[in-house]
C-alpha cells in the first residue's frame, strides 16, 4: 500500500483533458484524499499539447511531485513529452486509436485502451474523458460506485439517459483495462483516505469566495490569464447579494471604477495580472493620495510584456512595491496557501478601510490555478473592520468650511465619511490638499500631509506577516520564499533532514511594508540564507538585502523557465549551497 | 430646499477671466437647485485640465481624479450609491483624447450619470496644444504648421455608440445650458452634454463671437424630433456639429443599474456586509 501517487492526463487542448481531470479528482475527493493539481496549458483554445497533473495523498500535500506514476495519453505527443517523467515501472494508459508506443529508454507498462472507439460506440467521442478516467480509476482498485456517484452529480441535470451513458463509458473503460492488466495494480493501491470530503478549489476561487465573505459587493475587471476565474466566480455570486461585476473596457477603467465605488462606500476590488497592473499604476497613486481604500489582486504570471501568460513566475514584486510614481502608503500581501487566499482577502479589505490605503494581494499562477484540497474555512474568522468610517450624524458645518476628511490625526488616519452624508461634504483630489481636501501648495501643509500619509502604516503587520517553521536554533540553512513555493520547500526539507541538513523555513507574506524585525532574527541564527524565487533577478532577495542586509549570507536560487520548483531541485540546490 | 447659492463655496476658480467654464459652473449649480437636490445628494467627479477643477468649485461631494478617468470613477460612485446624483465633467482633451475609450464605453454601458464636457478645442492648462476637437489647419504650439488630423465629432460618436441622451450647448446661453443639464440629470441613463466653452487665452479662432456666428440652435425648429436617431445624425452632419439643444434622447432604454440582474434598488453602500452562517455554508458546499 502507498500513501501518495501522481497521475497525469495529456492531450490536445479542447479535447477533454480538463474534464477528465475534473471528474477523476472529484471522485477522489469523495473518498477523502488530499489532492494537489498542476495545469500545463497555452494561450490558445483548441489544439496544442496540454496536460493536467494531480498528486493524490492520504495526508495534506502542497507540492507537485518530481515524478509520475500513471500517464493517461490521448495522443502520442503526450507520451513523447511526458513519459520521461514516469518513475521506473510507471504506467501509460493510451488511446489504442493512434497505436501508442513507449519511447525508447522508458521503463513503463503500456495499456492501449480503445478510448475513442468506445466513446464513439456510445454515441459521441466527447465521452473519451469517461472511458479514460474509468480506466484510471479501475487500475487503482478504487470502488466504482463512488466514481459513478460523481458522474451522476456531474451529469444529473442533463437527465438519466446521459448519466447512464457516461456510467457505461466508465464501466467499459474499467473493464477493458482490468482484463488487460489482470486486475487492479497492486503497487498502486492507495491506503484508504479518511472518507471526509474536503473543500476542493483553485486559489482564484478561494479569493473570490474570500472577497464575498469580506463584504465585497462590486467588482470591476478586465479579463486576463490567470485572473479571470475570480471575476467569473463573482459574476455568478454577486447578483445573489445585490451587487454586480462590471467587465470594463480596460484595466484603467477597472481600477478607477473600483476607486469611485470604494470612495462611495462599497467594498470593491479588481483583479488582474502583470500587464493589467502596469496599466493601473497611476490610479493606485490616486488611491494612495486621496486615502481611498482599494483592493487589487495580482495573479503573477510570466513577464515581461506578454511574457509567458500561462506560466508560473513571481516577478511583479518590484512593480507592485515601486510601480507608482511619487510616494504613497501601500500594502502588498502574498498568500502562500489556498486557505490564505481566502483569509487574506478579508484582511485586505479590512486593512484597506482601516488604513485608507491601496492593498495589493499578490498570488502566483500556480497558487491561482492549481486545484487543491483546502482545510475547512472558519466562519468565525470572518470579521469586518471598517476603521474610522463615520456612521453617526455629523454636527453642522460652519459656513464655508468643509468636513475635515484629511484631519491631522495622531495616527495619521483621518475620519472618513461617505458621499450622501449630511454635513460631511469635503473635497477629494489627487492634487496635494489641505485637511478639507482643497488644493494646497503650502510647503508647510505639503510636508505635514506627506508625513501623515506615509506614517499611517508604521507598524502595520498583517496576520502572520512571515510564517516560520524553525525547529533548529542554529540551522545550517534558512530557506526563504513566497507564494506557492512553500509547499515544495516543506517537501524538500523532509528529504534534506533525512540527509542530515538542518533547515529552517520562512515564508514572507507581507512584502510591503517589509516585516524586517520578524525575519531578521531567523537570518541571524542561520549559517546561510537561501532565497528561492521564480524570477531572474532575485527580487525577494534584493528586498531582504535592502531592508535587513545580510548580503554575505544570502544565496539566491532562481527559476524562471515558467515552471514551479520541484522538490528535487530544491534539495539539489540546498545541498550545493550548504 | 436648497437654492443655487447653497451649491457655491468660497473658492475662487483659477480660470482666466472670461473663461467659458464659469458659466458651466453656474449652470450646474442652478440645475441642481432647480431639480430639488441638496448639496450632499450630488457628487461631481472631474478629470484633469482647467475644467477638471470644477468639482472643487461646487459645494457638493466631489472627486478630482486623474486625467481622462472621470467617467469610470463616476460610474463606480453611482453603482455604489444609486441614490446620489452623479455628474462627471472635464474638458475635450480629457474626454475625447486620453479618455475617449472610457467615453465610448460609458455611453454603451448607460449607467445613470451625466457627463458634461467643457469643449474649448484646445489644451489650456498645458498652455496651448492641439486637441482632437481642433479644426484641421488649426495652429498651436504642437501643430505650428496647422493640425493635419481630422476633427473628432463627439456627437456623431455618441450616437453611433448607442447614446440615450445627447445634447450640446454654448456657455454663453446660460438658460439653455441650465435646462439641458436639468434634463440630463433627470434622464434615466447616461447623458452627454457637450458645451462649447471658449478658451479666451489660447484659442483665438473659436471665440465667443465665432460661436455666436456659426451655431444653429435647435430650439428654433418646432418640428425637430429628438427621438429620431437618423434625423439627429443628419442634423449633426448638416451643421458640421455646430448645433445646440437636445439632439437626441431615447427614453425607452433602461439604465445599466436597472438591467443588471440582481442589482439591488437600495444604495449598495448601505448594505450590511457580513454573510450569515447559513449563506456561508451554502457557498462552501459548492466546493465539495
Amino acid at each position: 500500500m502507498i500513501s501518495q501517487l501522481s497521475w497525469k492526463i495529456g492531450g490536445q487542448q479542447g479535447e477533454g483533458v480538463e474534464s477528465t481531470d475534473r471528474i477523476f479528482s472529484t471522485a477522489l475527493n469523495r473518498l477523502g484524499y488530499y489532492l494537489y493539481g498542476y495545469r500545463h496549458f497555452s494561450s490558445r483554445i483548441k489544439g496544442g499539447h496540454t496536460n493536467n497533473k494531480i498528486r493524490i495523498s492520504t495526508a495534506p500535500i502542497r507540492a507537485i511531485s518530481d515524478d509520475l506514476d500513471i500517464l493517461v495519453a490521448f495522443d502520442q505527443e503526450s507520451i513523447d513529452l511526458n513519459a520521461k517523467e514516469l518513475r521506473p515501472g510507471g504506467v501509460i494508459v493510451a488511446d489504442a486509436k493512434f497505436s501508442p508506443t513507449v519511447p525508447e529508454g522508458v521503463d513503463a507498462r503500456l495499456f492501449a485502451v480503445p478510448i475513442t472507439a468506445m466513446a464513439e460506440e456510445l454515441g459521441t467521442s466527447l465521452m473519451k474523458n469517461m472511458v479514460a478516467s474509468g480506466a484510471s480509476w479501475a487500475l487503482l482498485g478504487l470502488p466504482l460506485e463512488v466514481f459513478n456517484k460523481a458522474v451522476e452529480e456531474e451529469f444529473g441535470r442533463k437527465g438519466p439517459a446521459i448519466v447512464e451513458k457516461n456510467v457505461e463509458a466508465v464501466r467499459r473503460g474499467a473493464e477493458f483495462v482490468l482484463e488487460q492488466a489482470g486486475g487492479p495494480l497492486e503497487e498502486f493501491r492507495l491506503e484508504a483516505a479518511d472518507g471526509k470530503m474536503k473543500l476542493f478549489m483553485i486559489g482564484n476561487e478561494a479569493m473570490g469566495l474570500g472577497s464575498l465573505a469580506a463584504g465585497c459587493r462590486l467588482m470591476s475587471a478586465y479579463p486576463i490569464t490567470p485572473a479571470s476565474e475570480i471575476m467569473e466566480y463573482l459574476i455568478k455570486k454577486l447578483p445573489k447579494f445585490g451587487g454586480t461585476v462590471v467587465q470594463t473596457e480596460d484595466e484603467i477603467a477597472a481600477v478607477t471604477m473600483a476607486i469611485g465605488a470604494n470612495y462611495a462606500g462599497v467594498r470593491t476590488m479588481t483583479a488582474s495580472a502583470g500587464p493589467g497592473l502596469s496599466l493601473m499604476m497611476e490610479a493606485i497613486g490616486l488611491a494612495g493620495m486621496t486615502e481611498t481604500p482599494l483592493v487589487i489582486i495580482d495573479t503573477q504570471r510570466g513577464g515581461p510584456s506578454t511574457g509567458l501568460p500561462t506560466k508560473q513566475e513571481q516577478s511583479d514584486i518590484n512593480a507592485l512595491i515601486y510601480g507608482t510614481h511619487g510616494e504613497i502608503p501601500k500594502v502588498v500581501i502574498a498568500p502562500s496557501t489556498i486557505e490564505e487566499c481566502f483569509y487574506d482577502m478579508i484582511e485586505a479589505f479590512n486593512v484597506a478601510e482601516t488604513y485608507q490605503v491601496p492593498v495589493i494581494v499578490a498570488t502566483d499562477l500556480q497558487l491561482s490555478l492549481g486545484k487543491q484540497s483546502c482545510e475547512p474555512l472558519d466562519y468565525e474568522r470572518i470579521v469586518i473592520e471598517r476603521g474610522k468610517l463615520a456612521r453617526e450624524e455629523l454636527p453642522p458645518l460652519e459656513q464655508h468650511t468643509l468636513f475635515k476628511r484629511y484631519e491631522f490625526a495622531e495616527d495619521g488616519i483621518s475620519p472618513r465619511v461617505l458621499p450622501g452624508a449630511k454635513n460631511g461634504i469635503h473635497h477629494v483630489t489627487g492634487v496635494e490638499h489641505d485637511q478639507e481636501g482643497r488644493p494646497s501648495e503650502s510647503a508647510v501643509n505639503r510636508k505635514k500631509m506627506m508625513d501623515k500619509r506615509l506614517g499611517k502604516l508604521s507598524g502595520l503587520r498583517v496576520a502572520n506577516a512571515i510564517k516560520a517553521d524553525a525547529p533548529h536554533a542554529e540551522p545550517e540553512l534558512l530557506i526563504v520564499a513566497m507564494g506557492s513555493t512553500g509547499g515544495t520547500i516543506d517537501e524538500a526539507r523532509g528529504r534534506l533532514s533525512g540527509d542530515g541538513v538542518a533547515t529552517n523555513h520562512v515564508t514572507v507574506r507581507q512584502l510591503h511594508p517589509f516585516p524586517s524585525e520578524l525575519l531578521a532574527p531567523h537570518m541571524k541564527s542561520a549559517k546561510k540564507v537561501v532565497v528561492l524565487e521564480n524570477n531572474a533577478t532575485g527580487q525577494l532577495a534584493n528586498l531582504i538585502k535592502l531592508n535587513i542586509g545580510g548580503h554575505d549570507k544570502i544565496e539566491n536560487v532562481l527559476k524562471y523557465d515558467g515552471t514551479p520548483f520541484l522538490p528535487s531541485e530544491i534539495v539539489k540546490a540546498c545541498k550545493e549551497l550548504r | 430646499m436648497a437654492t443655487f447659492k447653497e451649491f457655491r463655496n468660497n473658492l475662487k476658480p483659477n480660470w482666466c477671466p472670461g473663461c467659458g467654464d464659469f458659466s458651466v459652473q453656474a449652470a450646474i449649480q442652478r440645475a441642481a437647485a432647480n431639480i430639488g437636490l441638496e448639496p450632499e445628494q450630488l457628487a461631481v467627479i472631474s478629470g484633469i485640465g482647467c475644467s477638471g477643477r470644477i468639482s472643487g468649485y461646487i459645494h457638493a461631494y466631489g472627486l478630482h481624479g486623474i486625467h481622462g478617468r472621470a467617467l469610470p470613477i463616476a460610474q463606480g460612485v453611482k453603482l455604489a450609491n444609486r441614490e446620489l446624483t452623479v455628474i462627471a465633467s472635464g474638458g475635450d482633451g480629457d474626454g475625447f483624447a486620453i479618455g475617449m475609450g472610457h467615453t465610448v464605453h460609458a455611453i454603451r454601458r448607460n449607467v445613470d450619470i451625466t457627463y458634461i464636457v467643457m469643449d474649448n478645442q484646445i489644451y489650456g492648462l498645458t498652455k496651448g496644444q492641439t486637441s482632437p476637437r481642433s479644426a484641421e489647419g488649426f495652429k498651436t504650439k504642437s501643430t505650428p504648421e496647422g493640425s493635419i488630423e481630422s476633427t473628432l465629432s463627439p456627437l456623431e460618436v455618441a450616437l453611433s455608440a448607442g447614446a440615450t441622451f445627447v445634447a450640446q450647448s454654448f456657455s454663453s446661453d446660460l438658460k439653455q445650458l441650465t435646462a439641458l443639464i436639468e434634463a440630463g440629470l433627470q434622464h434615466k441613463g447616461f447623458s452627454l452634454i457637450n458645451v462649447f466653452s471658449p478658451c479666451v487665452t489660447f484659442n483665438k479662432i473659436n471665440t465667443y463671437d465665432w460661436f455666436k456666428e456659426h451655431i444653429v440652435n435647435l430650439d428654433q425648429f418646432e418640428d425637430y424630433d429628438p427621438s429620431n436617431r437618423i434625423a439627429a445624425m443628419t442634423k449633426i452632419m448638416e451643421t458640421g456639429g455646430l448645433l445646440t439643444g437636445l439632439v437626441y434622447q431615447d427614453k425607452s432604454r433602461k439604465s445599466y443599474e436597472d438591467m443588471a440582474v440582481g442589482f439591488q434598488q437600495e444604495a449598495l453602500a448601505k448594505q450590511e456586509l457580513k454573510l450569515s452562517e447559513g449563506e456561508f455554508a451554502k457557498l462552501l458546499a459548492e466546493f465539495k
